[in-house]
Parts: C-alpha cells; sequence; structure tokens
C-alpha cells in the first residue's frame, strides 16, 4: 500500500472517491428521472384542476382520477399569443418556458410591464374547460411574474363570459412562508373568483384593464375588478397586480381572448379584436 | 476522549451535547425551515440520514484518506449523500420537497454534517460514527421540532397542517395568528428560550462569562 500522505496515494484517493461518487449521484439522478417529471406533470395537472375548481381538494385527488378529470374535460390548446389563434398541429412535448429562454424563439416584454422578467415565450398552452355537455365553461391560462424573492408561476381561469375571474392557483414560488406565501391562501385566492378584469360594458383593451391587487382595501369604485392586498408582503401582491395587468393585456392574451369573444359572437357587442 | 460507549454516543448529543444548542451549529436551516411541522420533520430524516450516512463512509475510509485533502474528500462524500436524499424526496416526497426547496440542498454546508465528520469519524470506527451521526441528527431534530411545533401552532394555529387554533380568517374563527411566528427572528427567539431551559436543567453547559 502507499503511504497515506505521499502524492500518488492523494491521486488515486481523489480519482476513486470521485467516480465513486459521480457514479452514485448520476445512478439516482437518471433512474429517478421519469418518477420525478411525472410529479411534476401531475403537479400543474391539479393546480389546472384547482384553477378551474373542478374538485374540492385538488391534491387529494389521485393519479387516475386526474387523468380522468383531463380526458373527459379539458382540452390542451397551444395558442400562438401575438396573433392570438390557435396552433394547429402543435408539438406536444413544447414548453413554453424553455421557449422563453431560447435566443431564437423568445420574445422581448415590453418595459412598461414591471413583471421582472425581460422575454416571454411566442406560444403558450391554454386548457380549455369543458362542462358536462361538452360545452366551453371556462378556459385556464398560465401566468407568471416576479414576486419578492421569486417567479411566481400560477394558472388562472376566466370564464365563458371571458370578463370574469372563475379562480386563480400558484403552483411554484419561494415568497416567505406566512407572508408572501399567502398567495397560496384558500381565503385570498376565493377572493378572486367573480372580479372583472376589463371595466364592464367597455372592450377588451389596456385601456380598460382593471385588474389587479390594491393596497390595503380597494376603493368602492375598484371593488369589482381587484382584491385586498396580502398584509406583510407589499411586493408579492404588487408583483401579482403587475403580472395579471400583463398577462390580460394586448402584449399578453389580450388577442387571444379577443378573438374567442369575436368567435363566440360575444354577449357584449363592443368587443374589438 | 477514551474508547467512547455505543449508548453514550447516541444519546448524548440530544441533551447532553445538543448541536445546536450547546454547539450553535446549523442553525441557518433551524431558522429556514421551521414555519412547518412537516418540513421540520422531513428535514430532520434527511439530515439524519446523511449525518449518519457520511460520518460512516468517512470513517471507513478514514485510514486512506491524506490529510492534505481531508476536507474536500469529506465535502464530497457529504454533497453526494445530499444530492442522493434530495432526488430521492423529489421522487416520492415531490410536495413537501418543493416546500423545502433550496434547503435540502443546503444541507451540505450545514455545519453539523461536517463537524461530526471532522471531528468524529475520523477518529473512530464506522459503527461508533454511524451510531454518532445519528445521534447528532436526533438531537438538530429535537431542536428543529420543538422550533417548529411553536412557530406552526402560533404562527398558523396548525399542527402538521391540521387545524388547532381556529384562525380568524376563518368565518368562524377566533385566533389571531401571531405573523412574527413565521419571520425567522422568532425561531432565533425558540432557539434561544431552548437553550436558557436547558442549561437551567444542565448548569454545568453554563459557559464562564
Amino acid at each position: 500500500m502507499l503511504p497515506k500522505d505521499s502524492m500518488a496515494n492523494t491521486f488515486l484517493v481523489s480519482i476513486v472517491l470521485c467516480i465513486v461518487c459521480s457514479l452514485l449521484v448520476s445512478t439516482a439522478a437518471v433512474a429517478l428521472k421519469p418518477r420525478q417529471e411525472r410529479n411534476k406533470v401531475l403537479d400543474q395537472q391539479r393546480n389546472i384542476i384547482a384553477a378551474a375548481g373542478l374538485a374540492e381538494d385538488p391534491r387529494a385527488l389521485s393519479s387516475k382520477e386526474v387523468l380522468q378529470l383531463f380526458q373527459q374535460r379539458i382540452e390542451r390548446k397551444l395558442v400562438d399569443l401575438q396573433t392570438g389563434q390557435f396552433v394547429e398541429d402543435a408539438d406536444e412535448d413544447y414548453d413554453p418556458l424553455k421557449a422563453a429562454k431560447d435566443p431564437q424563439q423568445r420574445v422581448p416584454i415590453d418595459s412598461e410591464f414591471d413583471i421582472g422578467l425581460r422575454f416571454r415565450e411566442p406560444k403558450t398552452w391554454v386548457y380549455l374547460v369543458k362542462d358536462e355537455q361538452g360545452e366551453l365553461e371556462q378556459i385556464v391560462l398560465p401566468i407568471y411574474g416576479m414576486g419578492l424573492w421569486s417567479v411566481l408561476y400560477g394558472y388562472i381561469s376566466v370564464d365563458k363570459d371571458l370578463r370574469t375571474i372563475r379562480g386563480i392557483t400558484f403552483y411554484e414560488h419561494g415568497e416567505t412562508p406566512g407572508l408572501g406565501g399567502e398567495v397560496e391562501n384558500p381565503v385570498w385566492r376565493a377572493k378572486w373568483v367573480g372580479k372583472q378584469i376589463w371595466e364592464e360594458g367597455q372592450p377588451r383593451t389596456d385601456e380598460f384593464l382593471r385588474i389587479g391587487v390594491a393596497k390595503g382595501s380597494p376603493p368602492p369604485q375598484l371593488q369589482p375588478y381587484q382584491v385586498d392586498g396580502l398584509s406583510g408582503a407589499t411586493i408579492t401582491s404588487r408583483g401579482v397586480s403587475t403580472m395579471l395587468k400583463y398577462w390580460f393585456s394586448s402584449d399578453g392574451f389580450g388577442p387571444f381572448i379577443n378573438n374567442l369573444a369575436n368567435q363566440q359572437g360575444a354577449t357584449d357587442g363592443s368587443s374589438q379584436s | 476522549m477514551a474508547a467512547p460507549k455505543a449508548k453514550e454516543v447516541l444519546l448524548k448529543p440530544i441533551f447532553d451535547n445538543n448541536p445546536i444548542a450547546l454547539q450553535v451549529l446549523g442553525i441557518c436551516s433551524a431558522l429556514a425551515v421551521t414555519t412547518q411541522l412537516t418540513t421540520s420533520l422531513v428535514m430532520s430524516v434527511a439530515v439524519i440520514a446523511v449525518t449518519a450516512c457520511s460520518s460512516a463512509a468517512v470513517s471507513m475510509i478514514r485510514h486512506r484518506i491524506p490529510n492534505s485533502i481531508r476536507i474536500i474528500v469529506q465535502m464530497v462524500i457529504i454533497a453526494s449523500l445530499v444530492i442522493l436524499v434530495d432526488q430521492i424526496l423529489k421522487a416520492y416526497l415531490f410536495d413537501i420537497s418543493k416546500r423545502l426547496s433550496v434547503f435540502v440542498g443546503l444541507i451540505i454546508t450545514n455545519c453539523i454534517v461536517m463537524g461530526r465528520a471532522e471531528g468524529f469519524a475520523m477518529k473512530n470506527g464506522p459503527w461508533l460514527s454511524f451510531l454518532d451521526g445519528i445521534g447528532n441528527g436526533l438531537g438538530y431534530s429535537f431542536i428543529l421540532l420543538t422550533v417548529g411545533f411553536f412557530r406552526e401552532l402560533f404562527g398558523s394555529g396548525k399542527l402538521f397542517g391540521y387545524t388547532v387554533l381556529n384562525p380568524i380568517t376563518n368565518p368562524d374563527g377566533w385566533y389571531n395568528p401571531n405573523g412574527l411566528m413565521l419571520l425567522s427572528p422568532s425561531a432565533f427567539f425558540l432557539i434561544g428560550i431552548i437553550i436558557w431551559v436547558i442549561r437551567t436543567f444542565k448548569p454545568e453547559q453554563i459557559e464562564e462569562a
């Protein structure tokens, strides 16, 4: 055996140790990857169900029930954000968050919207939720934006009238538990239900965009559009507010929602394309 | 230190030589993950597993580790085990691993793990080192669970996610949650109080002023 403190032994020990450890780590990473990916997808699907309010407690649903709900009532479609049209023959593996990072595909975010990010994806997945008869009931849209410590990722559900919020949920964030982390609080999330995105009776344009989070309680004239800020979490609340303003603007889902409204022969005559 | 006994090695770190209360090591994660009991518990189990296995592994090869790179060797072993634990949590306890976020990875920098590898495992056999790792992990867990218990109970009125004190945010609630309990400073106060209580019963732990 080599003497313990010799140069040769030092190299030998470090090389053998590195090989053993890297084998251990890479085996675990490769072996567990499919399971981890499944967990991630399942978690997102549960959050879509939560945003659409399809289950009392989406966390309690088994993976089978989640799959069943998705097969029966939820249709995933790819939308080109710029034109607001559905993309036919979409690549099932398309990942919007990856596209938002890809210099070839990403689209700059207007600096007027301070969501803390400079680029977004060109196309994204939306989820059309059908009622039992197969008629469109609501649409679930992905939203994200910067809070205080982290980017908040979530879903927001809009009623088939394309003006009313049906639910909101955040599935990934790193805000302080108990303060900014209260974006997950069911009581606060319930306050969103029924809020109007645009001023009532007005076209769905940026000029009439009213949805947001107030500082403290919203003033009476904004009650139909805004919810109370989270106490002790001013910056997270502002983050949620800005991200909603962005995603419902003409830069976000505005064109898509207006397209849908036109197709439906929307109930309010004032909608514009 | 004459040849330590297995039972002592396992049980001493819980009260007599607690890594957090006496040595004041590893308190960063004790502040971060103790807002809920569930996360405290999972974190504790993760630290016990990592400390025990890394100590045993370091001890097994202690006669082969060259002095000049011993710290790096310990680091590599600890880091590999932590990544392993993190991967397993992501695969089997996805929800909790999401809440623990980076703190599982930060076990690597938890001074307790490294302290036991360098301070105990380099001088003792694998079995004793393994027990020592479990013992110190238990000492860490004891503090984490106590702190987690008070923070979750008074901060959100819950224990393990079940409502115990009905908070006023519910329609029929009466308990006004103490927001300070959810912030890191409250963990400092609680750890301070725990140290105070332990030293009241074990005055030999009091240091000379």
